[in-house]
């Protein structure tokens, strides 16, 4: 079949093909579409015939494969662990279903491709290929219609008509964009303020341990370690809990007060007892992590580095302003509390942010 | 009805006067082709020639692993609950037992844990995305670098353009969906991103998350885009791909007896029918047996998300990597303008650039065709050597990309190399300038030693290895001449000239300027083709002069 397709192919040069003959007038000519090379199984039954039977075996595989999928599915448990070299210790029935269904799946791909590497013809075909573009009779009959359409349908000529409808058609999708309008609230001053706002110097809030849920004094916060703090009242069991922590999250440190380089952020602290916005004012990651000496704290996400000891100035990476800082002091008791709100709102930065 | 009948009543009445079908098979043939014309439709396609290269079944795997997602995908949604209302975690997987979480996390824990074969499902789901994502990258590459991207070609550029954007996104969209502590981050992440647009930055903010960060409604707004929306419009380009794919044909490498105006190949039915359909169980089968032997996003090990909580070593997946690393390695400026206002340049330049860095590869094909001037079609798919502009622009496109991936993981490369953090920064700052540079410049040069080195082949042949001593002594290699077909494949690439401007005087000696643009497209085009920028190809006349008699070396 190839072979009475291939005089649609250029001017074959010499009918010599894959031989090392170079025709001398045009060296760099296409000698035209090699002749095929026939496979061991095109020649050879036996060949075939073999070929045949390892398609079959990798079609029966997959069966097999599949049955054993069934049966994994069926006896084991989906909490078993199993230890399987190199993996370690996996999921029994996760290893069982995966390796049954990849190789059931695997060997009808291998057969099917086998098969057609083997066994199916393997002649090269030319087929023709046809411009995309339209002849220019084609063309001008196309356009010369559109014309008459347009005309007909006086789109040009009535214009009236014709405003009007781009008129309507423009304002319709605005009744979609309105229904979007319940999609969330106005921004309003929302990001301005966080939980503490709530606190007053009468009515101050105190400081309650992330982890132990209990109220601090300046001694239990030591020095050389981060401790992540929120405000009295705030329970984990509140619907709104997510919300408020994403931006009442405190981390407190303890520094020698003669070590904090600046003043007003001394002022704000209790007795070398600091309390940053433990969110990051780049992209607004929690930052967790300290390092002692240096008093950095490094946001884990984008690694901005800020120096707790002068103000939460940013020291290194993309984050465009310090942290802010909660003016703390102690009530009556001795606990830690807040008198007011930070003042700055804490996170990432935004339009409004005021400046 | 039985066909006697049929026989006797086809004389009366005005029936069909096609003849009696052969059997049960064609006759059902027949009465679809009635209805939906099949028969015209096959006559096109069953025997449709399709060319035999590997770098042709890149484009399948995306194919593939795009149908693998849905199937799983769809098996998901059967299990996985949408909500961020709390609940309390009493399940079987013990280290989360009484733990408050999202319902979103509490169902992705169950699927792993408590579902048989959900864990299984939820990886082959995560590892077809991964695959997806990169086997698109990888068929856009090879479509880039040979030049498939040619007329006729550069809608359907365009349309597997868009997928790849969209398959980033729902990509982004689909791992947020879990509620888990990475993912979570993810989000937040984009939150800040969002906060930084000037003006609109917390509007947005607010209608997307329906209040302020986290909200109740981002997770579950997040799986109606990821399951209904990008996918719908991703099935919708897919298919306009590839009936542009079947409309095109398929590009070829030039060859013996293949021509811009004929495709060479093998018919579908049957053997790409076999290859192709076989090659779907091949890729579904090697992401069951990665998805069984490893874990990929074990969210039960990251807990719950809570907005002041994190891990370290939070990395977005791979394809996202580079705007990840964008957003690491810009400084953090951050600027006030029009009284009181802030303008947040560390984050906002990045969320510029990211689109900037897609559509600069986008744009290409419009800017080499405006450059070099052509309007023909072009089937025969250049090797990337013999376009060194688009070859080094490509690289350094790669290279920028790499930079950027490593800047996103730079605190990976910082823990795992024990260097310092703040160094491979300022390397990346540096980097994301430089790299690009010299990879286009070391790319094109490269790529014209390459060319070089074909037009050596064809003229002396190929080295073969036997060394001979002539009478006098001298030793010399045999250089084997090449087969026709070969000295063919390595000529057939065209070398445009460069544009010119037009002359400085019209016939009339009337002056004429040049715009700038005009200009610049000259001054490009001397870039693309201009001297030193290709090596010519061997002539007929430099082949007899070398090959008449005086021996091959």
């Amino acid at each position: 079949m190839s072979h009475d397709m291939s005089e649609n192919l250029p001017e074959a040069h010499g009918a010599s093909h894959g031989t090392d003959v170079v025709s001398h007038d045009d060296p760099f000519a296409d000698p035209g579409l090699p002749a095929h090379e026939p496979r061991r199984t095109d020649i050879d039954e036996r060949a075939a015939k073999r070929a045949e039977r390892q398609v079959s075996l990798l079609f029966v595989v997959s069966m097999l494969a599949t049955i054993g999928f069934i049966a994994s599915y069926a006896s084991i448990d989906a909490d078993k662990l199993v230890y399987i070299f190199p993996l370690g210790h996996v999921s029994a029935l996760n290893f069982a279903l995966g390796t049954t269904l990849g190789v059931a799946l695997f060997c009808i791909g291998a057969g099917a491709v086998h098969w057609a590497r083997t066994l199916m013809s393997d002649h090269e075909l030319p087929a023709e290929r046809h411009p995309i573009e339209a002849d220019d009779e084609v063309r001008n009959d196309v356009i010369e219609q559109f014309k008459t359409g347009a005309a007909e349908s006086g789109f040009g000529r009535r214009k009236m008509i014709r405003n009007t409808l781009i008129g309507s058609m423009a304002l319709v999708p605005l009744s979609g964009v309105v229904l979007l309008r319940d999609l969330g609230p106005l921004p309003e001053k929302k990001l301005l303020h966080t939980g503490w706002n709530e606190a007053k110097p009468s009515q101050p809030i105190r400081l309650v341990n992330m982890n132990t849920n209990t109220a601090m004094k300046p001694e239990d916060i030591i020095q050389g370690s981060l401790t992540f703090a929120k405000p009295e009242g705030l329970e984990e069991s509140a619907e709104d809990f997510q919300q408020q922590i994403a931006k009442d999250a405190l981390m407190l440190i303890r520094i020698a007060p003669e070590d904090i380089k600046d003043d007003k952020s001394r002022a704000k602290g209790f007795e070398g007892v600091l309390a940053y916005s433990k969110i990051c004012t780049h992209v607004g990651c929690p930052i967790s992590l300290y390092e002692q000496q240096t008093h950095h704290a490094l946001c884990p996400c984008h690694q901005s580095t800020f120096d707790l000891a002068d103000g939460a100035r940013v020291i290194f990476g993309p984050a465009g302003h310090p942290l802010p800082q909660l003016k703390i002091t102690t009530d009556e008791e001795g606990f830690l509390v807040a008198t007011g709100d930070f003042d700055e709102p804490v996170g990432p930065s935004y339009w409004e942010r005021p400046r | 009805m039985s066909s006697a009948s049929g026989t006797r009543n086809s004389a009366s009445k005005p029936a069909s006067t096609r003849a009696k079908p052969a059997n049960k098979a064609e006759a059902t043939a027949d009465w679809v082709d009635g209805r939906l014309g099949i028969y015209s439709l096959a006559k096109a396609n069953l025997r449709k020639i399709f060319p035999d290269h590997w770098s042709f079944m890149l484009g399948e795997i995306c194919l593939y692993s795009f149908i693998i997602i849905i199937l799983t995908g769809v098996y998901l949604t059967l299990f996985f609950k949408p909500s961020m209302a709390e609940t309390v975690y009493h399940g079987s997987y013990l280290p989360l037992n009484g733990i408050k979480m999202s319902e979103a996390y509490a169902s992705t824990v169950n699927i792993s844990f408590e579902v048989r074969g959900g864990l299984l499902i939820r990886q082959i789901h995560h590892w077809a995305a991964l695959v997806f994502v990169a086997a698109m990258f990888v068929h856009m590459m090879r479509v880039f670098f040979t030049g498939a991207f040619r007329k006729p070609r550069e809608i359907n550029w365009l349309f597997g353009f868009l997928l790849l954007c969209l398959g980033f996104f729902d990509g982004f969209f689909g791992y947020s969906l879990p509620d888990d502590l990475l993912s979570g981050t993810g989000i937040r992440f984009m939150e800040g991103a969002i906060l930084a647009v000037p003006i609109v930055g917390t509007y947005i903010q607010m209608f997307l998350f329906g209040g302020e960060f986290p909200g109740t409604d981002i997770i579950p707004r997040f799986f109606t885009i990821h399951v209904l929306l990008i996918p719908g419009i991703m099935l919708g380009l897919l298919v306009a791909h590839l009936i542009l794919v079947f409309y095109h044909k398929h590009t070829q490498w030039a060859g013996p007896g293949k021509t811009e105006k004929n495709v060479v190949g093998m018919p579908l039915m049957p053997v790409y029918m076999a290859k192709a359909g076989g090659f779907f169980f091949l890729v579904f089968g090697i992401i069951a047996v990665m998805s069984a032997v490893a874990t990929i996003n074990p969210v039960w090990a990251y807990g719950p998300y809570r907005p002041d909580q994190v891990s370290t070593d939070a990395q977005p997946d791979w394809y996202m990597g580079f705007a990840e690393g964008l957003i690491r390695f810009m400084p953090g400026w951050e600027v006030s303008v029009w009284g009181g206002h802030t303008l947040n340049l560390g984050v906002f330049i990045p969320l510029m650039i990211f689109p900037l860095v897609l559509v600069a590869i986008a744009v290409w094909p419009f800017i080499e065709s405006w450059v070099t001037g052509d309007k023909r079609e072009h089937h025969i798919l250049d090797r990337p050597r013999n376009a060194p502009v688009r070859t080094a622009f490509g690289a350094a496109w790669i290279a920028l990309y790499l930079v950027l991936l490593v800047g996103g993981g730079n605190d990976l490369f910082a823990t795992h190399l024990h260097m310092s953090i703040n160094t491979i920064t300022y390397a990346v700052r540096v980097g994301f300038f430089v790299v690009p540079v010299l990879t286009f410049i070391v790319t094109k040069r490269w790529c014209l030693g390459l060319q070089r080195r074909d037009k050596d082949k064809v003229l002396h042949g190929r080295e073969s290895g036997i060394i001979k001593r002539l009478p006098h002594g001298e030793f010399i290699e045999v250089h084997t001449p090449l087969a026709q077909k070969d000295l063919h494949t390595l000529t057939a690439h065209e070398q445009p000239k460069p544009l010119e401007l037009p002359a400085e005087t019209d016939e009339n000696g009337v002056a004429r300027k040049a715009g700038v643009i005009a200009k610049t497209r000259v001054k490009l085009s001397e870039g693309f083709y201009g001297e030193g920028n290709q090596i010519a190809k061997p002539t007929t006349e430099e082949y007899h002069e070398i090959t008449s008699g005086h021996g091959h070396h």
